[in-house]
């Protein structure tokens, strides 16, 4: 069977800012890894391990320097922009609020790969919106201008514009950043219900390790742009791998309901440090 | 209501309002022409060669036209540039665009080009240049990796403004000032009546440059979201990018060729129309077109008639109204962190 998402030795590096000066463009290094059908990949690793640059190339944003990244078989720069969002959704962190658009506007705006074509979106683009819009719970902030929602809300209605584009894969960028523990809760819900109903493959990009746990079928740990490990929550987190990888003393222990692995940072003794 | 059935009823509203405004101002003027006789000339019963035909269809009419046409398509060009830029200041006067087409049409001038139809293309022409050139300029001087910082962008206008007044000084000096015939008054921005085939000219190019931003106004406002957040919607940014800017910086080197640069249009319409209306481009476009017509119209009017049988440059009405407006917006944008 075609995974819905396969890399295949994908390398990338951002054009450089100037010979000499500052660290090296960040890169990614030889990655290859599939998403299937139905499947929540999440994806974990320190500042700067190339997480974000990782959504970019996902999202045709950039394109590989080498490998390729091929959607439902095809390969991704062969697709137009408008092709690759009829598939792929991505929910940002954030929108920026230069103009006031309203919620219910910003939502619409997810339909737009559907008929770049139209000036105005049709009945059936708004039905869509709608619906989207009632499953992360904000229809009834659709008259709202995004500028007087809470960060949370806006997440919420972020994440219902990448729904309204009704995609096979949804990216997520740090998904939980702004919810509180309720929303965060009924997001893990959402994202499981969407999942296992309508068998929409998840990437999961974030800096919780235990939320990623919880969700995930499998995992990713990136280091500077490489796969350290991949594979299910239990083999990838483990106490001696993240500790090389982000530099500090973890334990890992079970949830004890859901059994999932559980990452506590060991915080170093203030005292200890002083007497070095 | 259905967005189209709005957008309908908001261009049938602000039409209205040009047209009422437009008819209005066929009365009003410094020739001391009677109203009985200006619907005399409305309803064809004077005699063509009496002196109130010759003022009401041969100088307010197309100074009326001429006004209606340059009020929106600065509007509509302001709309352009902000979308573009993601920041409601930007605006062809703001951005140095305008002065980079003065610059292009006074080196027109300097060729000999007047305002016969062909001419007048080629005065556009040279206009077009000169906006490209300015507005190229804004942008390398403003971009980083980050985008266009505010007010980088700002600074970047007024730099590039600065550079091309300059530039017009110098060329105004070496130059006798006879060939450059009222080079002052259409400096400030000035609604002066032209001849039918220019008009035509006028108004052609007024309609090229608001259907590139106007066929563009849905993409435009994914654009708002910023560029990346465009393409993972499927927005080809760089083509739509293009486009508008090719529009706006036509729609200015026109108004430019055919009145003069005239300052602020293009920040208080799109600003007041955008409170009234909400954000979306595809509705600001058209509105900025009608509302844009019916703001010049009356600012051309109060122009002259102030201090008539003198008249002032409608620029320094637009001016006056524009600089507080841009201080509000300046002021709020910083008051909210974002600028």
């Amino acid at each position: 069977m075609t995974p819905l998402l396969e890399l295949r030795g994908v390398s990338f590096a951002y054009p450089s800012p100037g010979e000499g000066r500052g660290r090296a463009p960040f890169q990614i290094r030889e990655l290859s890894f599939a998403v299937e059908e139905g499947e929540i990949l999440g994806i974990i690793g320190p500042n700067a391990s190339g997480k974000t640059t990782l959504i970019r190339l996902l999202s045709r944003v950039v394109a590989p320097a080498r490998g390729e990244i091929l959607l439902e078989g095809a390969p991704l720069t062969r697709l137009t922009r408008a092709s690759v969002a009829q598939r792929v959704a991505v929910v940002p962190q954030d929108v920026p609020r230069g103009f006031p658009y309203t919620a219910g506007e910003l939502v619409l705006m997810g339909r737009f790969p559907h008929a770049p074509g139209r000036f105005f979106e049709s009945d059936e683009d708004r039905a869509a919106a709608r619906e989207a819009m009632e499953l992360t719970g904000v229809l009834d902030l659709a008259h709202e201008p995004l500028d007087r929602l809470s960060g949370g809300e806006r997440q919420r209605v972020v994440l219902a514009r990448a729904l309204a584009q009704r995609p096979r894969l949804l990216v997520l960028d740090e998904p939980t950043a702004h919810l509180d523990l309720r929303y965060q809760a009924e997001a893990v819900g959402l994202l499981r219900r969407l999942n296992a109903e309508a068998g929409l493959g998840v990437v999961l990009v974030s800096h919780d390790l235990n939320l990623a746990a919880e969700v995930s079928h499998r995992l990713l740990l990136l280091d500077r742009g490489s796969a350290v490990s991949l594979g299910p929550p239990e083999s990838v987190l483990d106490e001696q791998t993240l500790e090389a990888v982000y530099g500090c003393r973890v334990t890992v222990e079970k949830h004890p309901s859901s059994r999932r692995p559980v990452v506590h940072v060991v915080w170093p003794e203030p005292d200890m440090a002083r007497k070095g | 209501m259905t967005p189209g059935a709005r957008l309908a009823a908001i261009v049938g509203a602000l039409g209205l309002v040009l047209g009422l405004a437009g008819t209005a101002a066929l009365f009003v003027g410094s020739a001391a022409v009677t109203p009985a006789s200006v619907l005399a000339v409305l309803a064809g019963s004077e005699r063509a060669e009496a002196v109130a035909v010759v003022v009401v269809l041969d100088l307010r009419l197309p100074r009326i036209i001429v006004a209606a046409l340059a009020g929106g398509a600065l509007a509509v060009a302001g709309v352009g540039f902000q979308a573009l830029t993601r920041n409601p200041l930007a605006e062809p006067s703001v951005l140095g665009v305008a002065s980079g087409a003065a610059f292009g049409v006074v080196t027109g001038q300097l060729f000999g080009l007047g305002l016969s139809v062909l001419e007048a293309i080629g005065l556009t022409a040279f206009a077009f240049a000169g906006a490209f050139v300015a507005g190229g300029a804004v942008y390398l001087i403003a971009s980083t990796a980050a985008g266009l910082p505010v007010h980088t962008l700002l600074l970047a206008g007024v730099i590039v403004g600065i550079f091309f007044s300059s530039a017009i000084t110098v060329l105004i000096s070496i130059v006798d000032t006879n060939r450059l015939g009222g080079v002052i008054h259409w400096l400030l921005g000035s609604v002066a009546p032209i001849p039918p085939g220019p008009l035509l000219v006028f108004a052609a190019l007024t309609a090229i440059g608001v259907a590139l931003i106007g066929s563009q106004a849905r993409r435009l406002n994914l654009l708002a979201l910023g560029e990346e957040a465009a393409l993972q919607l499927g927005v080809d940014a760089e083509a739509v990018k293009r486009r508008v800017f090719v529009g706006a910086a036509l729609l200015t080197a026109a108004v430019v060729a055919f009145a003069g640069p005239i300052g602020f249009v293009g920040l208080i319409v799109p600003h007041a129309l955008r409170m009234l209306l909400g954000p979306d481009n595809r509705v600001l476009v058209l509105a900025a077109l009608l509302g844009g017509g019916v703001f010049l119209l009356a600012a051309d009017t109060v122009a002259r008639s102030l201090v008539a049988p003198a008249e002032l440059s409608v620029g320094v009405i637009t001016s006056f109204c524009g600089a507080p407006v841009f201080v509000a917006l300046l002021r709020s944008r910083g008051a909210r962190g974002q600028a």
